[in-house]
């Protein structure tokens, strides 16, 4: 019996394995051929020309200015949401909050998108600003619940302390109630993070997909995980070979956040 | 002069009646002890005096509570009342912030901004509660890495900077080892002499060290107050006597 548990405990480590060895496999070559400088900094991406040009700097930049513009936006909201839900929110418009957040969590990422292209596009195109306003409500769930949990796990002494010295409901709550949440409130910004920078579907609906260097949020991007998308479809050899490393690139991204999000989870502990 | 005037008072949680009929005067520079078995409702007064049982749920009251002749149940702001009745807690809570945010928390929440005036304030209350040579090195580092009892010295420092008038302490010695509890006993007795205090305690040595005033409660109501030592010396009520002799609680 034992060492079936084990077994299925193995599954996921094994999956994260063999993902690592295919994508390190397949990518990592690909990116030492066209040259790791030429590959991450090189800002033309034309995989039809001849010889090709394969710079996903503008990708990077994409992934990077449309998860910026979702955190921008999304952290205040989901933050304070969260601040309403745990300290502010009477118990029944909580009953009725709470699911509705959560449903959130729960749509598709191409209903969201079809979202997007209604009611999002026709007020600023297909730009950085509209895929960062839909990445800023995708990624509100998963922060309002974990920020939520992290001001709930807050001892009441604290917030009984600052009342007995004085201090009102919204002082105690954002003075020492939120910061005492603190990393676990930086943690739930942390997994929007990831979760607006894998993002792939409802992006690609909403960003246009151009694939060069953006001037302003108000212009059209693609971001590493649309480059890979698109084109992979029809990619073959060293461009296929490519996209896989633009992966590489994405999958240690992702990796970076991961740690930054354990290690914030260990402060807390 | 009495800070405290507590007159017919009744409490009830939903239909529980916690406290019943209490009338009790806390005079200017003394220390009231407040004792009795568990759930006597002596600390439930004490959250009466800075209203900490409005937090609780279906928490009803009749009868008066004055401060300074100032009906604190009727139309005063409650932040202003807490800022002139300070409380210690039973168990101590510090802020996960530093010793220095700590005390300064009060005073900045009443307003007080310049740097100066915090420093100094800082400064005072910590001397004041006798913790400021134990800290004054690491007024920046978080207050959750000092010992218990220099934690809740602490939190007497920063109930004093916010300038109270009288200080409400829960049992504040009941988490704590004999040389900090003795500490503490020290300090409240060199701090009556500016602040009325009264304390909830399960220790009736402590009562009889410490306070001038002693009251003592049984199932809410109000048996015996009276000298500290009159009531552990001559008590009128039978009941007293039984407790303070140790023959239950």
């Amino acid at each position: 019996m034992r060492a079936v548990f084990f077994g299925t405990a193995l599954v996921s480590v094994l999956a994260v394995l063999l993902i690592c060895l295919f994508l390190f496999g397949n990518g990592l070559p690909a990116l030492f051929k066209i040259g790791p400088g030429r590959f991450l900094l090189g800002q033309e991406w034309s995989p039809a020309d001849v010889p090709p040009l394969f710079g996903i700097l503008p990708m990077i930049a994409g992934s990077v200015y449309v998860t910026a513009t979702a955190l921008v936006l999304g952290t205040p909201v989901g933050l304070l949401t969260a601040v309403f839900l745990a300290r502010v929110c009477p118990p029944r418009l909580y009953r009725l909050l709470k699911p509705g957040v959560d449903l959130l969590a729960g749509i598709p990422s191409v209903v969201y998108g079809f979202f997007g292209m209604a009611a999002i596009v026709p007020h600023f195109r297909s730009s950085i600003l509209s895929a960062g306003i839909l990445l800023g409500i995708m990624i509100l769930p998963t922060m309002t619940a974990i920020a939520e949990s992290a001001l709930r796990s807050v001892p009441p002494q604290y917030y009984e302390g600052a009342l007995a010295l004085g201090a009102g409901h919204y002082r105690a709550v954002f003075r020492v109630i939120l910061p005492a949440a603190r990393s676990g409130v930086l943690a739930a910004v942390v997994l929007g993070l990831g979760r607006a920078v894998g993002e792939t579907m409802a992006v690609i609906m909403v960003a246009g997909n151009q694939a060069r260097m953006p001037g302003s949020i108000f212009e059209g991007v693609r971001t590493m995980t649309a480059n890979i998308v698109l084109e992979m479809g029809y990619a073959a050899e060293l461009h296929r070979e490519a996209l896989i490393a633009t992966g590489v690139v994405l999958f240690v991204f992702i990796l970076l956040i991961n740690l930054c999000f354990s290690a914030l989870n260990r402060r807390k502990n | 002069m009495n800070v405290f005037e507590i007159a017919q008072l009744n409490l009830w949680y939903g239909s529980f009646q916690a406290l019943k009929n209490v009338g009790l005067a806390a005079a200017d520079g003394e220390i009231t002890a407040l004792i009795g078995p568990s759930g006597c409702g002596k600390s439930t007064l004490l959250k009466v005096l800075n209203r900490m049982n409005d937090l609780e749920p279906e928490c009803r009251i009749t009868g008066s509570v004055l401060l300074r002749g100032e009906d604190i149940y009727g139309g005063m702001n409650v932040n202003e009342l807490r800022k002139r009745v300070g409380m210690v807690f039973q168990k101590p809570n510090p802020f996960p912030m530093s010793v220095y945010d700590n005390i300064a928390f009060g005073p900045r929440t009443h307003g007080v901004k310049s740097r100066l005036e915090l420093d100094e304030t800082v400064e005072m209350s910590l001397r004041q509660a006798a913790i400021w040579d134990e800290v004054k090195d690491r007024l920046r580092k978080s207050a959750l890495g000092l010992s218990g009892g220099q934690q809740q010295r602490l939190c007497i420092a920063r109930a004093l900077a916010v300038a109270p008038e009288v200080l409400l302490l829960d049992e504040p010695t009941s988490a704590l080892d004999p040389i900090s509890t003795g500490k503490i006993e020290e300090l409240l007795l060199e701090l009556k002499n500016n602040y009325s205090i009264i304390i909830v305690t399960h220790n009736m040595q402590q009562a009889t060290r410490i306070s001038d005033k002693t009251a003592f409660f049984l199932l809410g109501e109000m048996v015996e107050y009276g000298d500290t030592e009159k009531i552990f010396t001559l008590p009128r009520d039978k009941r007293t006597e039984d407790y303070v002799t140790g023959r239950f609680g």
